[in-house]
C-alpha cells in the first residue's frame, strides 16, 4: 500500500506536468463548451422535453473517444518504449501495484476534468437569471454515470497502452475498443438477425451493455446495481488483462 | 559477513519460446567481489543478469541472491539488488533530484535517512552540478552516473550493471571505473562488459560467455596462463629466417617462431614471434646475447608479448570450427 501511494503520486505528478494533459484538457473543456452553449441556444429558441443536463450527457461519448485514448495511451507503452518498466520492476513493486498506480492516476484526471464542467452549470445558474434553478437530479445522475463508466473507459484505454509500446497504436486501439463498446453495442442492438427467436439470449445481453440505455437510466434517477456491477466488473477484467499483458510481454521480451 | 556466497548461479537454463539463450550456465561470486561478465553480443549475459535480478523467470536452474531463492522469493531478492540494466533506461521528463527521490522512496528510505543518502550519493556520482537538470537533457556520460547513482542508493549488498561503461569517452569510463572501484570491499559487483582494458582494471574475477555457457571463469591472470599458455616474444630481426629455428632450439629445447609467418620489410628487417613452452625461464637475455653474437642476424627490438584479457577473450569464444 505504502508502495502503491508512491508510485501514484508519482503518476499524478507526471500527468501534470506532461504537455499532453493540458492538450486533452483544453479540447475536453473547448468542445464540452461549444456543446453547452450549442444546447442552451436551442433551449432559449423553443422549449424542449428533456432536462438540459440529460441532452449535454447524451453527447458523453465525444470527448470520451478522444480524451481516454490521450490520457492512457502514454501510460505504459512509453514505459515500455524507455525500458523504464524494467527498472521500475526490479524494485520492490509489483505490476499490478504499477498498472493500478497508472489507472487511478488517469481516473482521477478524468473525473477533475469532467469536474470542471460543472462550472458550466455554475455559471448558467449564477449568471443565467433564470426564474427556475436547474434541474438537479439529471444533473447528478449524469455525473454518477460519468464516475462509474469512467472506471471502464480509463481500464479500456490502460489495457490498449499494455500491450504495444507504440503510443499511437495504444491510442488507436483504446479508441476502437472505446468505439466498439458505446456505439458498438448501439449499432448491435439494431441488427435484424438478432430479433430471431433462438437468439434471445444474446438479444437480452446485448440490451444489457447498451450504454445509452444506462446513461438515460441514470439521469432518470435510476441507479441499477446491475449496470454499476458491469462497469466495475469490465473495468476489474480490463486491469487485470493489462496485469498479464504486461507480465506476458516480459516473459517473452 | 556471513561465508554464504553473495550471488550463487547452477545450472541455468533460459530459452525464448524454444530457442536457448543461457544453457547450463553456473557460477558463484563471493561477497565484496567485483565480477566482469564478458561475452560477444548474444552471449546470453544480459538474459542472465535479468534472471538474477528477478526480472525474467529462468527455464530452469537454481539463483539466489545472499542466500535467498530468487524464483521463489522474487520480492526479498529485489530489496538485495540494485540494478542498472542495459542502455540504462531513464525517464526523459524528470530532474535528476526528483528521479532519485523517486527511485530511493520506491526502494523503501524512509523519509528520515532520505535527504542525507541522496546528498551521499550525489557526491559519490558527482552529480552535484546537474541535480535540478531535466534527466532528458543531460549527456550521456552524466545520465550513466545517474544510473549507477539509483543503483547504490538504498545500499543493497549487490549491484548488478549492464554495460555500465558503454557510450563513455575515455575520462568517463576512468571515472565510472573509479566509482565501481570504490564499492569495492562494501557491494557485491556484477558488471558486464565488452570494454575489456574496463573489466581486466577494475574486477577481481572474469567470467566469460559464449553462446549461452561460460567457457571461463578466474582472475585475469589464470585465465591468461589457462588460455594462452605459452610464453611469447616478439623480435625485429633482420638476416636469414630460415636459420633461425636452429640457433633458437640451441636456447631453449621448446622455443619456436610462431604464426603469423613474417616477410621482411624493404628495410630488411621483419617482425618475428616466437613462442616458448610456459615453464621455460625468461629467455630475453639470452636472445639478445645469441643474436648479437651471430653475424648473419641484426635485431633492432625485442620484446616479451603481454597478453592482455583481450587476447583470452578472443582465444575462449573463438568459433569451434577456426
Amino acid at each position: 500500500m505504502r508502495l502503491f501511494r508512491i508510485l501514484l503520486a508519482h503518476e499524478l505528478r507526471m500527468l501534470l506536468v506532461s504537455p499532453a494533459t493540458y492538450i486533452a484538457a483544453t479540447l475536453f473543456l473547448l468542445v464540452m463548451g461549444f456543446v453547452f452553449a450549442g444546447i442552451l441556444e436551442t433551449f432559449t429558441a423553443a422549449p424542449q422535453e428533456a432536462a438540459p443536463a440529460a441532452v449535454f450527457f447524451q453527447l458523453f461519448w465525444l470527448p470520451v473517444f478522444f480524451m481516454v485514448p490521450l490520457l492512457t495511451m502514454k501510460s505504459l507503452a512509453e514505459e515500455r518504449r524507455l525500458g523504464t518498466l524494467e527498472t521500475l520492476l526490479t524494485t520492490p513493486v509489483t505490476t499490478p501495484q504499477v498498472v493500478l498506480a497508472k489507472f487511478a492516476a488517469a481516473y482521477a484526471l478524468y473525473l477533475s476534468l469532467w469536474a470542471a464542467t460543472g462550472g458550466f452549470f455554475y455559471i448558467l445558474v449564477r449568471f443565467g437569471g433564470q426564474s427556475q434553478p436547474i434541474d438537479l437530479g439529471p444533473l447528478l445522475g449524469g455525473y454518477l454515470f460519468i464516475a462509474v463508466s469512467g472506471t471502464l473507459f480509463v481500464a479500456l484505454g490502460i489495457l490498449a497502452s499494455s500491450v504495444t509500446r507504440n503510443q499511437a497504436v495504444a491510442g488507436i486501439l483504446a479508441f476502437v475498443l472505446l468505439l466498439a463498446l458505446v456505439i458498438g453495442t448501439r449499432f448491435a442492438g439494431t441488427l435484424e438477425l438478432l430479433k430471431l427467436e433462438s437468439l434471445a439470449g444474446v438479444r437480452a445481453a446485448v440490451d444489457y451493455v447498451q450504454v445509452f440505455t444506462h446513461l438515460e437510466d441514470f439521469t432518470r434517477g435510476v441507479v441499477d446495481t446491475r449496470q454499476v456491477l458491469y462497469y466495475l466488473s469490465g473495468s476489474a477484467l480490463a486491469l487485470i488483462l493489462s496485469i498479464l499483458g504486461v507480465e506476458a510481454k516480459q516473459l517473452h521480451s | 559477513m556471513s561465508a554464504e556466497p553473495a550471488i550463487l548461479v547452477h545450472d541455468l537454463v533460459k530459452s525464448y519460446a524454444g530457442h536457448p539463450a543461457v544453457r547450463g550456465v553456473s557460477f558463484e561470486v563471493a561477497q565484496g567481489e567485483i565480477i566482469g561478465l564478458l561475452g560477444p553480443n548474444g552471449a546470453g549475459k544480459s538474459t542472465t543478469l535479468r534472471i538474477l535480478t528477478g526480472y525474467l523467470p529462468a527455464t530452469s536452474g537454481l539463483v539466489t541472491i545472499c542466500g535467498v531463492d530468487v524464483a521463489s522469493a522474487p520480492a526479498d531478492v529485489k530489496n538485495l539488488i540494485g540494478y542498472m540494466p542495459e542502455n540504462n533506461p531513464l525517464p526523459d521528463d524528470m530532474r535528476v533530484r526528483e528521479y532519485l527521490h523517486f527511485r530511493a522512496r520506491l526502494k523503501g528510505l524512509t523519509r528520515r535517512n532520505l535527504a542525507p543518502r541522496l546528498d551521499e550519493v550525489v557526491h559519490l556520482c558527482d552529480l552535484g552540478r546537474v541535480r535540478d537538470r531535466i534527466i532528458g537533457k543531460l549527456s550521456k556520460g552524466y545520465r550513466q552516473r545517474v544510473g549507477i547513482a539509483d543503483a547504490i542508493l538504498a545500499e543493497p549488498p549487490v549491484i548488478i550493471m549492464d554495460e555500465p561503461t558503454i557510450g563513455l569517452d575515455p575520462h568517463q569510463i576512468l571515472a565510472v571505473r573509479d566509482l565501481i572501484a570504490g564499492l569495492r570491499g562494501r557491494m557485491t559487483v556484477l558488471i558486464s562488459s565488452h570494454i575489456l582494458p574496463e573489466i581486466e582494471a577494475t574486477c577481481d574475477r572474469v567470467v566469460i560467455m559464449n553462446q549461452g555457457r561460460v567457457v571461463a571463469a578466474g582472475t585475469p591472470a589464470d585465465l591468461r596462463r589457462e588460455w594462452i599458455g605459452a610464453a611469447a616474444y616478439e623480435l625485429e630481426l633482420a638476416g636469414p629466417l630460415d636459420a633461425l629455428p636452429a640457433l633458437l632450439a640451441s636456447l631453449h629445447p621448446s622455443l619456436v617462431p610462431a604464426p603469423p609467418d613474417s616477410v621482411a620489410g624493404p628495410d630488411g628487417f621483419a617482425t618475428v614471434r616466437l613462442a616458448a613452452a610456459p615453464d621455460a625461464p625468461d629467455l630475453r637475455e639470452a636472445l639478445v646475447n645469441a643474436l648479437a653474437r651471430d653475424p648473419r642476424f641484426r635485431l633492432r627490438g625485442l620484446a616479451r608479448a603481454r597478453h592482455t584479457l583481450e587476447d583470452v577473450f578472443l582465444a575462449a569464444t573463438r568459433p569451434k570450427a577456426a
